[in-house]
Order: C-alpha cells, then sequence, then structure tokens
C-alpha cells in the first residue's frame, strides 16, 4: 500500500474524526480512514446518509482538521486552507451580491491577479461552460444548472490539482444532472486535477469515476474500494445501459445495502424510540 | 460524443425575465385589463388616505371652532398652517426658516454619517472577531440599556450650545442599532460562502471586505432606516437643552411662548426633513441590493 505513497497527490492514514455535539457528547463522524488518491484519478466516494463522506473533504480542504491521523495534500501534511485545492459545495456558494462574471474572477482576484487579466480568464472558463453571454447577470437571475456551472467555472479557473465535490449535482433534476455530469467529465479532461466526488447516488459515482469507495454507515469506515474500468471519454447519458455498467452496479449494489439498510434502521429507530 | 455538446434549453431558462404576453390579442388584452385594474385600485387608495387626513384635520379643526377643543393648549390646523405661511414669507424670529432647516440637517446628517460609520466597523469586527465580541459584549449591552438621550444633557455642558453637542447626541444615538444589526448580519453570514472564498484564496480581509460586508448590508441598510430618525432626534433634542439655531430652538420658543402651532409647524417641518431622508435611503437600498431576487428586495408593502 505504501510503496508508491510519494506518487499521490492525496494520502489519507488513519484519520478520525469526531465532533461535539450540542448536547456535549461525542460524535464520531470517521474512523481510521485509509486512501488515498492518484494524481489525474476520478474517485467517488458513496455511502448511506450521515457517514461522513463530507467531512473527508473539509479534513482534505484544510476547513477541517482530523482528530487522529494524517492527511497529506502532494506529500505535505495539511495544515491551513490547502493550497491549489478547489471546492464545489453541495449547496450554493456562488456569491450572489457578484454578476457571473466577477464570480469566475474571484478566485484569480483574491491571489492578487490584475483585474483584466482576471476578466479575460472567466470569460475564457464561462465560455467552456457555456455560459457566454451571461457574464453581467446576477445568481438569482440563472436557473440551478446555470448556477453549477458557475460554481464548477469558479473552481476550475484556479487550475486546481485536488478539485473535491460534495454531492455537488444533488439538487438538480434527473435529467440536468446527467448533462452536468458529461460536461463535468469533458472539463475534467481537459485539466486532469485528481478529484474526490462524494456522492448518494450510485450510479454517479459509477459514470463519472476511476475509483468508487463504499463507506459504511456511520462511523464511517472504507468497505470497500472498487475499480471502475469503463473505457473513456465516457458519455453519462448512455454509460448506463451498458452491461459492464450494470454488472458493476449490481455488485456495488451488493456491498452498499446493508450500509443503506442499518443507516435506515438506525433512523427509524430513533424516531420510533 | 462527449465534446461539449452545448445544451439546447440552457438560453431559454431565464426565471426572473418578465413573462411576455406571449399567443395572441387574448392574453394581450388580459394583460391590460390586469394592469387598468391595478391602476384603479391605486388611485382609489390615494384618494382614501387624503380622506383620512382630510377627515382628521377636519375634526380637529371643527372641535376648536365648535369649543369642544382648546386651541390655547392644543393649537388648530389653520394656525399651523399660517405660522408657516409666517416663517416661509417673513422669516422666523431667529433668521429664516431655511436657515434654521440646514443647521438642523447638518447635525443630523453629521451625526448620522459618522454613528454609521462607526456602528458598521465595530459591528463587523465584534462580529469577526470572538475575543472582542466576548470582552466587550457586557459594556455594550449596559450601554445600551441606559436612557441616552439624558446625555444631551452632559454633552450641551462639555462641548457648548454649538454644532459638536448636537452630533454628538446623534451619534450616540444612531451607533447603538446600527452596531447591532451589522453585528448580527456578520454573525448570520453564510458558512458555506466565506468557506468557498477561503478556498478561492481570499485573505481574512478580502473575505471581510467581499463576502461579510455584502452580506451583512441587508441587516446594515435595514437599521438605516431608523438610524436617520434617530439621528434627527439627537439633533433637535440637542437643540432643545441649548442651542443658538436651528429647528429645536425654534420649537423651544415657541413652547416659550405658548404657542402650540409654533411646536406643531416645527415637527410638521422635521416630519417633512424625515419623509424626504427616507425616500433617499430607499433608493441607496435599492441600488446597493439589486443583486437580490426580486421578491426579496422589492419594497415591504408598508
Amino acid at each position: 500500500m505504501s510503496i508508491n505513497s510519494t506518487s499521490n497527490v492525496i494520502e489519507l492514514r488513519g484519520v478520525s474524526k469526531r465532533f461535539t455535539t450540542p448536547s456535549g457528547g461525542i460524535y464520531t463522524a470517521l474512523r481510521e480512514l485509509d486512501f488515498s488518491v492518484a494524481p489525474g484519478e476520478f474517485c467517488a466516494v458513496v455511502g448511506p446518509t450521515g457517514c461522513g463522506k463530507s467531512t473527508t473533504l473539509t479534513l482534505v480542504s484544510g476547513l477541517e482538521r482530523p482528530s487522529t491521523g494524517t492527511v497529506q495534500v502532494d506529500g505535505v501534511p495539511v495544515s491551513g486552507i490547502t493550497p491549489g485545492v478547489g471546492f464545489m459545495f453541495q449547496n450554493d456558494a456562488v456569491f450572489p451580491w457578484k454578476s457571473v462574471l466577477d464570480n469566475v474572477a474571484a478566485g484569480p482576484r483574491f491571489r492578487g491577479t490584475s483585474r483584466r487579466l482576471a476578466n479575460e480568464a472567466a470569460r475564457d472558463w464561462l465560455r467552456r461552460v457555456g455560459l457566454a453571454g451571461f457574464e453581467d447577470r446576477f445568481p438569482h437571475q440563472l436557473s440551478g444548472g446555470m448556477r453549477k456551472r458557475v460554481a464548477l467555472a469558479q473552481s476550475l479557473i484556479n487550475e486546481p490539482r485536488v478539485l473535491l465535490m460534495d454531492e455537488p449535482f444533488s439538487a438538480l433534476d434527473v435529467q440536468t444532472r446527467s448533462i452536468m455530469a458529461d460536461e463535468l467529465l469533458n472539463l475534467w479532461e481537459q485539466t486532469r486535477p485528481a478529484v474526490i466526488f462524494v456522492t448518494h447516488d450510485l450510479e454517479e459515482a459509477i459514470t463519472l469515476a476511476d475509483k468508487v469507495i463504499v463507506l459504511t454507515a456511520g462511523p464511517g469506515r472504507i468497505k470497500k474500494i472498487f475499480r471502475i474500468d469503463l473505457p473513456r471519454p465516457r458519455n453519462a447519458q448512455e454509460i448506463r445501459f451498458t452491461d459492464e455498467f450494470v454488472a458493476l452496479y449490481s455488485e456495488i449494489w451488493e456491498t452498499l445495502r446493508s450500509e443503506v439498510e442499518t443507516a435506515y434502521a438506525r433512523t427509524t429507530k430513533e424516531v420510533s424510540a | 460524443m462527449t465534446q461539449a455538446k452545448r445544451i439546447p434549453d440552457l438560453g431559454s431558462t431565464e426565471p426572473t425575465l418578465e413573462v411576455p404576453a406571449a399567443g395572441g390579442d387574448d392574453d394581450r388584452a388580459r394583460a391590460r385589463e390586469l394592469r387598468r385594474r391595478k391602476l384603479r385600485r391605486r388611485i382609489w387608495l390615494n384618494l382614501a388616505r387624503i380622506a383620512l387626513v382630510v377627515a382628521a384635520l377636519g375634526s380637529w379643526e371643527l372641535g376648536v371652532n365648535t369649543k369642544h377643543i382648546d386651541p390655547f393648549f392644543w393649537g388648530q390646523p389653520s394656525g399651523v398652517w399660517r405660522q408657516l405661511k409666517t416663517w416661509i414669507t417673513d422669516g422666523t424670529a431667529q433668521g429664516s426658516l431655511g436657515e434654521q432647516i440646514l443647521v438642523t440637517l447638518q447635525e443630523a446628517v453629521y451625526g448620522f454619517l459618522i454613528g454609521v460609520f462607526l456602528g458598521v466597523v465595530l459591528g463587523i469586527a465584534l462580529g469577526r472577531n470572538r475575543f472582542l465580541s466576548d470582552l466587550l459584549s457586557p459594556f455594550i449591552k449596559v450601554a445600551n440599556s441606559i436612557p441616552r438621550i439624558v446625555l444631551g444633557s452632559l454633552f450641551s455642558i462639555a462641548f457648548g450650545f454649538g454644532l459638536t453637542s448636537k452630533v454628538v447626541l446623534a451619534i450616540v444615538l444612531v451607533f447603538f442599532g446600527v452596531f447591532f444589526n451589522a453585528f448580527q448580519g456578520t454573525r448570520e453570514v453564510d458558512r458555506n460562502l466565506l468557506s468557498n472564498a477561503r478556498i478561492l484564496g481570499a485573505s481574512r480581509w478580502q473575505a471581510t471586505r467581499q463576502v461579510v460586508l455584502p452580506s451583512a448590508f441587508t441587516w446594515i441598510l435595514a437599521s438605516l432606516h431608523v438610524s436617520f430618525g434617530f439621528a434627527l432626534i439627537g439633533a433637535v433634542v440637542g437643540e432643545l437643552l441649548g442651542a443658538d439655531k436651528g429647528m429645536g430652538l425654534l420649537i423651544r420658543n415657541a413652547q416659550n411662548n405658548f404657542s402650540p402651532n409654533g411646536v406643531l409647524a416645527g415637527m410638521v417641518v422635521i416630519g417633512v426633513i424625515a419623509l424626504v431622508a427616507e425616500a433617499l435611503i430607499t433608493a441607496l437600498e435599492k441600488r446597493l441590493l439589486r443583486w437580490r431576487p426580486p421578491q426579496l428586495a422589492g419594497d415591504a408593502g408598508i
């Protein structure tokens, strides 16, 4: 396992994360997590609700620190916000008071690029995500799918080595979602960051990823890691009908199902108790 | 296959643009009818409002004429109107009416601007800094609970009858409202937006200026409406307590001359100033909150 540890972009070793609950108790979100992501690898993390999927991302990005264990990005232990990381949040995190152009240009502007160069780059990225002509709109004037494109451009303009995505498309309707999956794959091919894509949707995970990590019901531990050797470039809207896809789906679902059932039983018990 | 097929329905989904009356004369006629009905309702509403004012002032005037209300104590609308006319045409005992208004306005505006500035800066600073807010919050709570208007007496002793004492009183009155709103607004900033800014590379100062400030602005602007009223109160009360010019002095002189019409006329002038300021602040609010969806940014209806 640790032979090629230096060549991995993201490296988690024995990572646990505990939170104190408002009532004073301790809640363990992740327990003894070990995994790594190679450069340019697309890694999906699936698991039942409340298994600490999103917590993994906050640890890699440096928004939170692990309680035990180490998180390394590019061989450097994470402390403070990890440089070279992009993050796409589950809820809209585009700035509602900035125009579409200013939103996308925000990253370079924060990092000290001149307004002219930042705007130039932002225009280029807006073209790539298919939003040319929408530069002057405010986010509330866009549809949900368009806001996601803005968020994607906003992250990718910084040319991150690592892209972290927290159920980014979960708020979209099914059709828009598979369109966005296609767009994402397309953009990812262009810059090839390493990706951790958190989702509860197994179909989405297999469609996108090179590797699917299944977490157990909380506290999250790794249950099993699956390689997805479907050929690229993939077409998100059609790949799910292929035999290979269906075989992989049923294999991973076998593993995931019992965890989902455990998590579900827990919530219903809480409700009835 | 995956090469960027541009999605055909993208351009057509623009939820906030007004839906044009597509489809024929029928819809257009209906839209016209709706508009007409709206206009008619507005006209009726305004007529009813005028009727309400006329009824209130009329019954007051009638009460005086039928000797039910003593104008020596309570004044009367026609007397107030005469007083205003005299002030405008002949000036007041202490100079022209315009000069009195300008003096009071100057005090109120200075107090307002300085008070708002201090309130916003301190509110955001304490909202962003846990230690500072824990350190200072008991003092601020105490300072907020004392009747600050009384400080006006102290200020007129310390700073004399001129501009300073009124401005300082106005600042003290304005500051707290703005401060608490700025503080709360800072506390309520969406964590996601802050995280996003940090990951995109924003420094703490950049995050404060570009995320916290605009986000807290909704709160701050809400407090400005009340605050200008407070600034005017500060200026006028300061003048009542001791001044050589201004609307407050005019009112006090009217009081000393047992002229209720003069007091009321002073009130009317200050009321007009407050309404104009309110309109300006609303315009500023509309301009600054352009980015918000219309159903949120629209007027509150009152």
